[in-house]
This record gives structure tokens, C-alpha cells and sequence, in this order.
């Protein structure tokens, strides 16, 4: 059997979060009316001209200074002519030949531990099209131009991927670090995020590419798996069978898992790019880098990195807490607020405080519960008015909105018993209540220890304090 | 008062010898006179006029108004009027109600200028005969059998036969100039980025400039301060402050330098075109300018690069008349490309659609580096031969056509010769300079007119050169026996 090597690059989609479209003043939001989001540009009325968004220009400046590639001082912006109903001038509006990023890399992390720089080729400015409605038409079609205009950062990786997998950990990483630059929303089923995936197989250790295939328009990191596993199965067996892999464009069906053939749509495409001679070269001063790169965030891999030397986190707790910039920041406040104990605070942060987050399908920034206010349950452990266990209760309050960790606990009558006499007399009873089990345990059953310390803090409904128990408990059973 | 210039008519205005009022009723009831022989508007919007003047009028009882206020205007049909159709010269775009206004029509709105209607013109500004027009060709009122010229031949046709007293143009290769001369007046295409392109249908992006067209320079420089200006709309156009170019008009000539590319009076120019050019020289002379022959050599290659680089731009920036969104659609496409081949196959004629196909090759994968990037090349080599001669010379003269204007249906199928029409006119174009031609004399009944080049927003020099010739010559205010 021969044994085959995928080779997969990415183009990723995406779309660049400002106000307002990258030719035109238009609003970018989602979801409005059809065709109301679109002004006499995004139309392409006869005689208009287009107005390069700068605020467009910066995020695609920011991107570049985050993975360390060459920012253009003079880019191109070029038409890329194709005729189709949903985009209005005939034309998008695209670079070509000199596009504003250029050379690049991102380290992803494999699932063995280990990582792998992938090149990232360029990164481009462009214009979305709009979409066509087939529903509801009568066997017409509809044209909502609203996302027309719309700014687009195309990414465009080195074939640097191996696997499916590490196209996911790619894309995935990518998708981090938009959003860390709050320059994409990420939301990808809003389209805000999209993929088209070139697959090609090849003998191992063959030098040459095999033909690839393009998998176009897929919208989430399952469906970027999926496609690429199958597409790899089936141009291996395409190949064992004898067969030739065609150059084509192929759509990923999630409802069959297959992809297939988009045929019809792909003659030969010819777009006849040329320099747009509306737009003037696209020229960067170093003044206009200088304030993109003072404005630049902590980025994830230098944010990871500080969590574990600052905090003395694990890599994996780090990675977590770093997944996104407001879930950081959340951790460090807490962490500020409570004065230290950061390993207690990434443990109710990673713990309680996101299965919470999970189960109402929240984010960080929605979280009912403000850093400040897990900080005040945090220090009534670590002071020791409540137990672990009794703070749970007062998180699920605090949750609920009843107010902050101390009313909780007042309210609530949660304190915990740290007075010896009161933790004694309670320990005292229940060596009367229970002569059977004391006899046993005195003679050499040391199991039933366990036990007495169950009785002790179902009487003090959970409140002695359990190390206090453990001790008096250990003296008075002697 | 059809008979006076816009500075005349200003000064009538001010000093209330007449009202906007009555001055647009006049030149509206002209053009209902003349309009049918001549062709020259494609639309009359005499009820918005009456409005706009009679604005005007109360503006001007409230006090202060500019020089245009009241003045009559018209606007080639490829500037967007708010309101108003915008045919551009086609039937693609027969129906189309611009819902905007360009911004050379916002600007001479806000001077007070009123608009009488809209100019016949060369379908998409693609001609210079006006032939191309769905609407049929606008006639030169100084011969009815000849050709007024193109692609603005309705500006300049109602120029000449004062069925307005100023009108806007477009010129891509000629299409201010070259209608100006065979029509006899005064026109002046500016700097590339001088005037916005917002709201001017687009033929060649990187070629199209508008400006005024009027019968004197005087009347150029009252328009052309109104229309020029940065306009945040337009990324190609320049943020540079616009002169006084009234107060420059009378500078003297002395000392001026004239060149007379050599290239520009060879084979291929009329004879007697040729004599009544050097004659407007030897005017010149007169007025103190020194003549220096200069050479542009590249000038046999301006027709070849402009024949690859403004079909390239148009078959890319016609492609958005495409029966989807607006203009003309086919009955019952029976699917996509059904609805595209035929709504363009009827909307556009046949020079549109040649442009058309020869860009759609020009930048075809294997061809772009044979045409189009040579063409580019070209256009800076042109603009290196230009920047060569301002070295030496303030300002270049010779003829703006190598005829006069021609007969109707002479050319027509012929569209080299009709495209060596524009021999002079166009690498001015390619590179970008601003260039402006005047009346000098006739051949026969027809004009001759005598292209002016300047440096790089040297429009004030080219306006009061032409200025200074008319100040002591009388061609510029000859009308045709038929209009006067």
C-alpha cells in the first residue's frame, strides 16, 4: 500500500469589523431588511466612485504586525471582473498583484504537544459581493445587496497543512487571533468567518504537489474537518482506482458529509485583473504603522506565556484562560481584586464560573457574575468563613442574582463553624448517638473515621469547618 | 441677449437689465426653435429651469450672488442629475433617472446657475462625431451636413448656435476639445484631478475629465472656478487649492514661450487647417510670445495606447449595465445569461460594443502584458516627451484636429480614420495634462480650432493665453449665419 501525504492551504475569509463598508458609508451590521444597507455605491449606480475605508486599512495593518509580516508600503487594489447578479459593478474591487500583507506565520499547537509554524502567503483587502434569495421569488431571484462592500481580509496560508487536524488548529488560531485584534466579530454563523480549503495528495516524500482541489465556503471548524477528511479519502481512492484528481471548485454538503463537484461554474475563469484606476495605490506611511503597532494588543501566544511565569499556571491552564481576550482579562481581575491565590482563581474560572457560562450558552462578557463578585466568594473561602463545598451554593446565588457572596452567606446563615467549643460539642454528640460505630472504629476500624466526619457536618449542615473537624475528630476518637 | 457671453449676461443680471426669469424664457424659447434642426439636447428641463432662475432672482433681491447666479447652462447627458433621466447617449441607460447629482452639477447648482436640459453626445462619450448617440447625431450649426464632433458635440453644437451660453463637457482623448473646434469655441478639458469624476459615468477612469465649454476663455474661467475643487467623493481627484482664474486673464504675453511640436504639423494635417493655425501663431508672435519648435516623439504611438488602455477600462467599467438593477432589460430572459446578452446586445450600439470587446481581449490571461502593460508603458514614455518640453517652453500650441469638422456618415464606418481625429488631442490625456482649444479662423464655413497645452494645473496660464488672443482677434464671437 502506498502511503500518501495531504497537502492543504487555507483562504480564510475575514470580515473586517467596522462601521461602516470599505468603498462606502453604508452600515456593515447584520441582518437588516434587504437592500437597505446599501447606498448608491454599494448599487453601483452609474458615476459612482469609490472611497477607501482607512479604518479598513488599519485592521489589515494591525493583522500584519501580529504575525510578523511585511506590511506593504504601497499596495494595489485591483478589479477582479466577473459578471454576476449579486455583484453590482461587474467587477469586486480586490488586490492582485501587490496585496497590503505579505509573508507571515502563525505557530499552531498539535494535538502531540509539540507545534508547527505555518506560512501565512498574504493577506488582502477586498470587497464582498452581495447574495442572491432563491426562496420565495416564484422561480425568481431575489438580490439583497446589504453585504455588498462589506470589508473582507482574505488570508491566504502556505500549503503548510498536513492534516485535517492541523488545518482546524489553524483556522482555529486564526480565528483567535481576529478577534484578539477586535478587528472580526468571528462570528461564523454570520458568515464572518468562512474558509475555502485546497486539498491535494501526494506519495510521501514526493516532492511535487498533487492536484488540488478547492473546497469552497465552509462555515465552521467541524465542517472544515469533515470536508477535508473526506475530500483526502476520496482523492485517494480516486487515485488507488486508477483515476485522476481534476483541478476544480467543490462544495461541502453537511447534510451528506460529501463534497461535489460545483460543475457548470468553473470555465475557466479569466478575471482580467487590472489596477483599479478609481483608487490610487494604497500607500502605508511609517507613522500610520507606528500607531497600528502601539495600539496592538497582548497578543494570545505572549499573553499564554506571562499567565504561566506570573501566575505559575499550567500550559494547559494558560491556553484556556488566553482562549480569548475578555475571559484574560476576567481571570487577571478577579486575580487583582482578590489580592493573589491565582490558582484558586483559575479553577473557579475555568470551573464553576464556565460550566455556568456553558449551560446558558453564554460568553465571558454576558457573565452574571462579575470578576469583582466571584473575587468576594473567592476571599470567604480563603479566609475560611465558608468551605469549598458551601461556595458552590453561594455561586449558584450569585448566579441567580441574589446579591454579593457576603449577603449571600449572611442570608443564608452559611458561615462557617471555626469556634473549637461549638465544632467539639457537635463532635461530642455524635460520639454519644453512635457507641456502635466508636466501639468498632476503636477497635482498629479506621475506615469508619469517614463516617464520624459525614455525621459531623450533616449536624452542622456543612458549616464546621472540615480541617477543624478532621483534627478534633482524630483527637477525640482516640 | 442670446448673442452675449456669460460674463456679459452676469453684468445684465446685476445690473438688472433683465431678470433670470426672462434670460432662461429666452434661451428655453431658442432651443424650441432650434433644438429639432440641431439635435443638440437629448432633454429640456425647462420647468426646473423656470424654478432655478426664478431662485436666482429672489437670491439675488436678498442680496449678493456669485457671477453664475441666473446664468444659463446646459449639462452633457453624462453627468448625473438628481431627478432627472441620464442617458449617457444610450439606450441602456434611456430610462434611467439618476437619483443623485454629480458633483460638477452640485457645484454650478450652488453658484446659481440654472440648467436649461441635457447634451446630445457620442453613446458613453465613445466617438468624436456624436454618430454613436441613441438619439441620433447633434448637427453643427454651422453646416447642418456636418458632424459638431465628439464625444460632447450637444454641448458644443448649443454652444455655437447659442441655444445656451455655456455647457459642461467630458473629454477622455478630445471629447471637450475637438467638438470645440469644429464647432468654434472655447473649451478646456483640465488637469487630471482638477474636476470631481463623482457622479460623471465613467468611460476610461483614468482619462475622463470634465470641464466647460463656452465661447470665450473668460466664460471657460467663470465655469471652470465653479466646477473645479477636491471632492472627498473622488479618490482620484487632487486637494489642491483652486486660483482666481478670472483675475489671472489678463496677464501679458511677453516673454511667454510657445513650443510647436514639430509631430503636430506633419502628415496627416490639413493644409488648410495648417495655415490658419500658423496664422493664429503669427497672432501670437504679436503679442509678444516667443515660438520654439519642440518635439514630442512618442506622439504616433498616443493613438495605439490610448486604443488598449480606454477599451480596457470600459469593458470593466460598463459591465455594471447589465439589465439587473437599472436601465434597459430585454423581455422575458429566459435565464441569466439570456438576460445579460441580450439586455446589453439591445442597449449598447456598435462602437460601444467594439470598445467593449477590444478591452475584454486587451486584458485577456496571455494578452495583458502585450497590450495592456505596453499601453501603460507607452503612457509614460508620452508623459516623459510632455514633461521634456515644459522644460523648455510655458506652454504648447498647435492644431486641436487635423480637419474640420467632417461630413455626417463620412467616417462612420470607418473608425480609424474617425479615431485619428483625435491625434492631437489625445495624449494629452494619457498624461493627464490640461489642454484647452479656441477658435482661430475658418476653412470655408468651418471652424478651425488651436489647441492649447499646459503644464500640470497650469489651467490659469492656458485661460488667459487663450484670453489675450481673443482680445484682439474676433473669431471666438462669429455666429453661425443660420443661430446668430
Amino acid at each position: 500500500m502506498m502511503e500518501w501525504e495531504t497537502v492543504i492551504g487555507l483562504e480564510i475569509h475575514a470580515q473586517l469589523a467596522t462601521k461602516s463598508k470599505i468603498f462606502s458609508g453604508a452600515a456593515t451590521a447584520y441582518g437588516a431588511e434587504p437592500n437597505t444597507q446599501a447606498c448608491a455605491i454599494d448599487l453601483g449606480l452609474p458615476g459612482v466612485l469609490p472611497v477607501l475605508n482607512r479604518e479598513a486599512v488599519r485592521m489589515a495593518v494591525t493583522f500584519g504586525l501580529a504575525i510578523g509580516a511585511e506590511v506593504a508600503r504601497r499596495s494595489v487594489f485591483a478589479r477582479k471582473n466577473y459578471f454576476y447578479p449579486d455583484l453590482p459593478k461587474g467587477y469586486q474591487i480586490s488586490q492582485y498583484e501587490l496585496p497590503v500583507v505579505q509573508k507571515g506565520q502563525l505557530t499552531i499547537d498539535l494535538d502531540d504537544g509539540t507545534s508547527k509554524v505555518i506560512g501565512i502567503t498574504r493577506a488582502h483587502l477586498e470587497e464582498d459581493a452581495g447574495k442572491s434569495l432563491h426562496e420565495d421569488f416564484h422561480g425568481l431571484s431575489g438580490i439583497d445587496l446589504n453585504r455588498a462592500g462589506t470589508p473582507l481580509l482574505e488570508i491566504v496560508s502556505e500549503p503548510d497543512l498536513r492534516s485535517a487536524r492541523e488545518a482546524v488548529a489553524y483556522m482555529k488560531k486564526l480565528h483567535q487571533m481576529v478577534v484578539y485584534l477586535g478587528i472580526c466579530d468571528g462570528n461564523m454563523q454570520e458568515g464572518s468567518f468562512r474558509c475555502d480549503a485546497n486539498v491535494s495528495v501526494r506519495p510521501k516524500g514526493d516532492p511535487k504537489f498533487g492536484t488540488r482541489a478547492e473546497i469552497k465556503n465552509l462555515n465552521s471548524f467541524r465542517f472544515v474537518e469533515r470536508a477535508i477528511e473526506f475530500e483526502i479519502e476520496r482523492q485517494i481512492d480516486l487515485i488507488e482506482s486508477g483515476g485522476k484528481v481534476v483541478q476544480e471548485t467543490r462544495l461541502y454538503d453537511p447534510d451528506k458529509g460529501e463534497t461535489r463537484s460545483m460543475r457548470g461554474k468553473e470555465e475557466a475563469n479569466d478575471y482580467r485583473y487590472f489596477p483599479d484606476p478609481d483608487l490610487l495605490p494604497l500607500v502605508i506611511d511609517e507613522e500610520f504603522i507606528a500607531t497600528a503597532r502601539a495600539g496592538l494588543p497582548e497578543l494570545p501566544d505572549a499573553k499564554k506565556q506571562r499567565f504561566m511565569s506570573q501566575y505559575g499556571l499550567s500550559t494547559y491552564d494558560a491556553g484556556v484562560l488566553t482562549t480569548s481576550r475578555a475571559l484574560g482579562a476576567y481571570y487577571e481581575e478577579t486575580v487583582a481584586a482578590l489580592g493573589g491565590e491565582p490558582k484558586l482563581c483559575a479553577n473557579w474560572v475555568m470551573g464553576d464560573l464556565s460550566a455556568f457560562l456553558n449551560k446558558d450558552n453564554r460568553d465571558i462578557a454576558q457573565s452574571p457574575v462579575g470578576a469583582a463578585q466571584l473575587a468576594g466568594l473567592l476571599r470567604r473561602i480563603q479566609d475560611r468563613t465558608i468551605s469549598g463545598k458551601i461556595a458552590k451554593e453561594v455561586f449558584e446565588a450569585l448566579w441567580a442574582g441574589e446579591g454579593d457572596a457576603d449577603a449571600i452567606i449572611e442570608k443564608r446563615g452559611l458561615k462557617q463553624i471555626t469556634d473549637t467549643s461549638a465544632i467539639e460539642k457537635v463532635i461530642d454528640d455524635v460520639i454519644a448517638a453512635n457507641p456502635e460505630q466508636l466501639a468498632q472504629y476503636r477497635a482498629g476500624k479506621d475506615k469508619l473515621f469517614g463516617f464520624f466526619v459525614g455525621q459531623v457536618m450533616k449536624l452542622s449542615k456543612g458549616k464546621a469547618n472540615p480541617q477543624q473537624v478532621n483534627d478534633l475528630l482524630a483527637q477525640k476518637l482516640k | 441677449m442670446h448673442d452675449k457671453t456669460i460674463a456679459q449676461l452676469g453684468a445684465g443680471l446685476a445690473a438688472g437689465e433683465f431678470s433670470g426669469e426672462e434670460l432662461v424664457r429666452a434661451f428655453l424659447e431658442r432651443i424650441a426653435r432650434h433644438n429639432p434642426q440641431l439635435n443638440a439636447f437629448i432633454t429640456i428641463t425647462a420647468e426646473s429651469a423656470l424654478t432655478q432662475a426664478r431662485a436666482a432672482d429672489q437670491h439675488r433681491q436678498r442680496g449678493a450672488v456669485g457671477p453664475l447666479a441666473g446664468v444659463p447652462i446646459a449639462h452633457k447627458d453624462i453627468f448625473c442629475t438628481n431627478g432627472v433621466r441620464t442617458s449617457c447617449g444610450s439606450r441602456i441607460l434611456d430610462r434611467f433617472i439618476a437619483p443623485y447629482d454629480a458633483t460638477v452639477v452640485e457645484k454650478l447648482n450652488a453658484a446659481g446657475a440654472v440648467v436649461l436640459g441635457k447634451t446630445n453626445m457620442d453613446e458613453f462619450a465613445m466617438g468624436s462625431s456624436n454618430e454613436t448617440s441613441f438619439y441620433g447625431p447633434a448637427r453643427n450649426p454651422w453646416d447642418l451636413k456636418a458632424v459638431p464632433g465628439g464625444s460632447s458635440g450637444g454641448s458644443a453644437a448649443a454652444v455655437a448656435a447659442r441655444l445656451t451660453p455655456g455647457a459642461t463637457g467630458t473629454d477622455t482623448g478630445g471629447s471637450i476639445r475637438q467638438p470645440a473646434a469644429l464647432c468654434g469655441v472655447t473649451g478646456i478639458k483640465p488637469t487630471y484631478g482638477r474636476v470631481s469624476r463623482w457622479g460623471m459615468i465613467a468611460y476610461a477612469s483614468s482619462l475622463d475629465q470634465g470641464g466647460p465649454m463656452a465661447r470665450t476663455a473668460e466664460d471657460c474661467a467663470l465655469l471652470l472656478g465653479a466646477m473645479a475643487g477636491f471632492d472627498p467623493r473622488d479618490s482620484t481627484s487632487v486637494d489642491r487649492p483652486v486660483p482666481d482664474y478670472v483675475a489671472a486673464l489678463d496677464r501679458p504675453l511677453d516673454g511667454l514661450k510657445i513650443g510647436l511640436p514639430k509631430e503636430y504639423f506633419g502628415e496627416g494635417l490639413d493644409g488648410e487647417v495648417a495655415r490658419v493655425v500658423e496664422a493664429a501663431i503669427a497672432e501670437y508672435r504679436r503679442l509678444g510670445a516667443n515660438i520654439i519648435e519642440v518635439s514630442l516623439p512618442n506622439s504616433q504611438l498616443a493613438i495605439p495606447a490610448y486604443y488598449v488602455i480606454a477599451p480596457a477600462e470600459c469593458s470593466s467599467n460598463l459591465a455594471r449595465f447589465d439589465g439587473v438593477r437599472y436601465g434597459h432589460r430585454c423581455e422575458n430572459p429566459k435565464d441569466l445569461l439570456d438576460l445579460y446578452t441580450r439586455s446589453r446586445g439591445e442597449g449598447f450600439g456598435a462602437e460601444v460594443k467594439r470598445r467593449i470587446l477590444v478591452g475584454t481581449f486587451a486584458l485577456s490571461a496571455g494578452y495583458y502584458d502585450a497590450y495592456y502593460l505596453k499601453a501603460q508603458q507607452i503612457r509614460r514614455l508620452i508623459s516623459d516627451d510632455f514633461r521634456r518640453a515644459f522644460e523648455r517652453v510655458d506652454v504648447i500650441a498647435g492644431p486641436t484636429s487635423p480637419t474640420v469638422a467632417f461630413n455626417l456618415g463620412e467616417k462612420v464606418d470607418d473608425p480609424i480614420t474617425m479615431y485619428l481625429s483625435d491625434i492631437y488631442t489625445i495624449a494629452v490625456n494619457l498624461a493627464g495634462l490640461p489642454g484647452l482649444s479656441l477658435p482661430v479662423g475658418f476653412v470655408g464655413q468651418r471652424p478651425v480650432g488651436l489647441q492649447l497645452i499646459g503644464n500640470y494645473f497650469a489651467e490659469d496660464r492656458l485661460l488667459n493665453v487663450a484670453h489675450r488672443y481673443q482680445q484682439v482677434t474676433d473669431w471666438h464671437r462669429r455666429a453661425p449665419a443660420a443661430f446668430a
